[in-house]
């Protein structure tokens, strides 16, 4: 079994560990920086839960080995708050407009979210929904997410 | 839903990457891992050896000579925001709009999915529409192959287990034409059920030229050259098009499943190909 030496930013700390070839980011934010908000669901890209941002990229954390984000800047759901515990737009925006329910999904939206509208927060709701569309929710029928994106997205913009 | 063992491999340079594609058996080269990782996952494969190409800078540029080259590595995202692109080669852009998501762009390449060649990919539709030709790169040397004689069977590119493809290199057509892209899947991003690219030059109200690429309904993605040979040197006339499309639709060999039947996708590809044409020469 081949090992190797990985050591990434996550959420600005450095976080080593020792990972298998075949271990994926997502398996190793979990299980060896322990940092669980990051959902695995489809394990196959398909449902977007496992979302996390590594050098400001949204990606799918199943689909990328933890190996390949040696030296890479991780964000997770942990990392999208404050440091004092502030919550961020989009948190703050989803619990006003009820956008979760189980919460499963939730990590996905909301790093998924928070790329998509970093690069430029004004967006339609169009543009929104296409956006969020490689990420299933199975308990909202989105329309409280894409309110909650949208209400965010005009905070951000004024920033 | 986890892979199975294998040996990773991160080679810096190109040569060291095609020694390792001569010396290594049971290979996979892995890219963006859009498609790869997925079937990692699931062990549908289960390769000894991962050859992770992404430390490959070469093969992650785009140029423009008399034809564009575009780098295997390429991300869909740069292909999607490139403004070399955006000017010889604006359906790619179009095409893009309906790969996948945004979340899969960011890591997913030109070439990974040329390589995988899903049925209903929209990249190689847009290399067939313009006879694209594929560099492939061995330790013995490298070789092109058109984009016609790519696909073997489905899932099957013309691509030897130590080759590497390089390069995409085409040539976008000269003076007046306008390009159509469409698409219809059950989500947004999602593979599609049927598809249709279309480029064409009109000249009084002639159809000169028109190059056909269709997705989703057969085994690969193909250029419709049947349809394209009754429509070539026609008048432009939406109806008499969709006369004459009539009998080269009815040929298709349809894939039918338990999801889509054949059917379905028969008269999703009808409207979708009117559609691609009729964008294509609103643009023209």
């Amino acid at each position: 079994m081949q090992e190797h030496e990985v050591q990434m930013q996550v959420n600005g700390k450095v976080v080593s560990g020792k990972v298998e070839s075949r271990t994926h980011l997502g398996d190793f934010l979990r299980q060896s920086a322990g940092l669980t908000g990051t959902h695995l669901g489809c394990e196959h890209g398909v449902c977007g839960a496992c979302t996390v941002i590594v050098d400001g990229d949204a990606v799918r954390s199943c689909l990328m080995l933890a190996v390949q984000a040696d030296n890479c800047e991780v964000t997770t759901i942990e990392g999208i708050a404050e440091a004092d515990g502030t919550l961020h737009p989009l948190q703050e925006a989803f619990r006003n407009n009820h956008a979760l329910q189980c919460g499963f999904c939730t990590a996905g939206m909301i790093t998924s979210l928070h790329a998509f509208l970093s690069e430029n927060p004004n967006r339609s709701e169009t543009e929104i929904r296409e956006a969020i569309s490689g990420n299933i929710c199975r308990c909202t029928g989105y329309q409280g997410i894409v309110s909650a994106a949208m209400e965010a997205a005009e905070k951000l913009a004024k920033r | 839903m986890k892979a199975s063992a294998f040996t990773y491999h991160k080679p810096n340079s190109l040569e060291d990457a095609l020694g390792l594609l001569q010396n290594e058996e049971d290979a996979k080269v892995l890219a963006g891992g859009q498609s790869l990782m997925p079937m990692l996952n699931m062990r549908f494969v289960q390769p000894e050896t991962v050859i992770d190409v992404n430390g490959l800078d070469e093969l992650a540029r785009i140029s423009v000579t008399d034809k564009l080259e575009i780098g295997a590595l390429t991300r869909q995202k740069t292909l999607a925001k490139d403004p070399t692109i955006k000017q010889h080669l604006p359906i790619m852009q179009e095409a893009l709009t309906w790969v996948g998501h945004f979340q899969t762009q960011s890591r997913g390449t030109i070439g990974g999915s040329l390589c995988h060649l899903d049925p209903a990919a929209e990249l190689p539709m847009v290399a067939l529409l313009y006879d694209a030709e594929l560099q492939v790169a061995s330790a013995s040397g490298i070789r092109s192959i058109p984009m016609q004689e790519w696909a073997l069977a489905y899932m099957m590119p013309s691509i030897g287990p130590d080759e590497l493809l390089t390069k995409i290199m085409i040539k976008p057509w000269q003076g007046s034409h306008g390009y159509g892209f469409q698409e219809f899947a059950r989500r947004h991003g999602d593979f599609a059920i049927a598809a249709a690219g279309c480029l064409i030059k009109i000249d009084n109200n002639i159809i000169e030229d028109i190059a056909i690429s269709i997705g989703g309904v057969e085994d690969v993605p193909r250029r419709f050259t049947e349809c394209e040979d009754v429509l070539r040197g026609m008048r432009y006339d939406i109806d008499d098009i969709k006369t004459h499309v009539r009998e080269p639709l009815s040929q298709i060999n349809y894939l039918d499943d338990s999801l889509v039947t054949g059917a379905y996708r028969r008269r999703l590809l009808k409207g979708l190909l009117i559609r691609a044409i009729e964008q294509a020469a609103s643009r023209s």
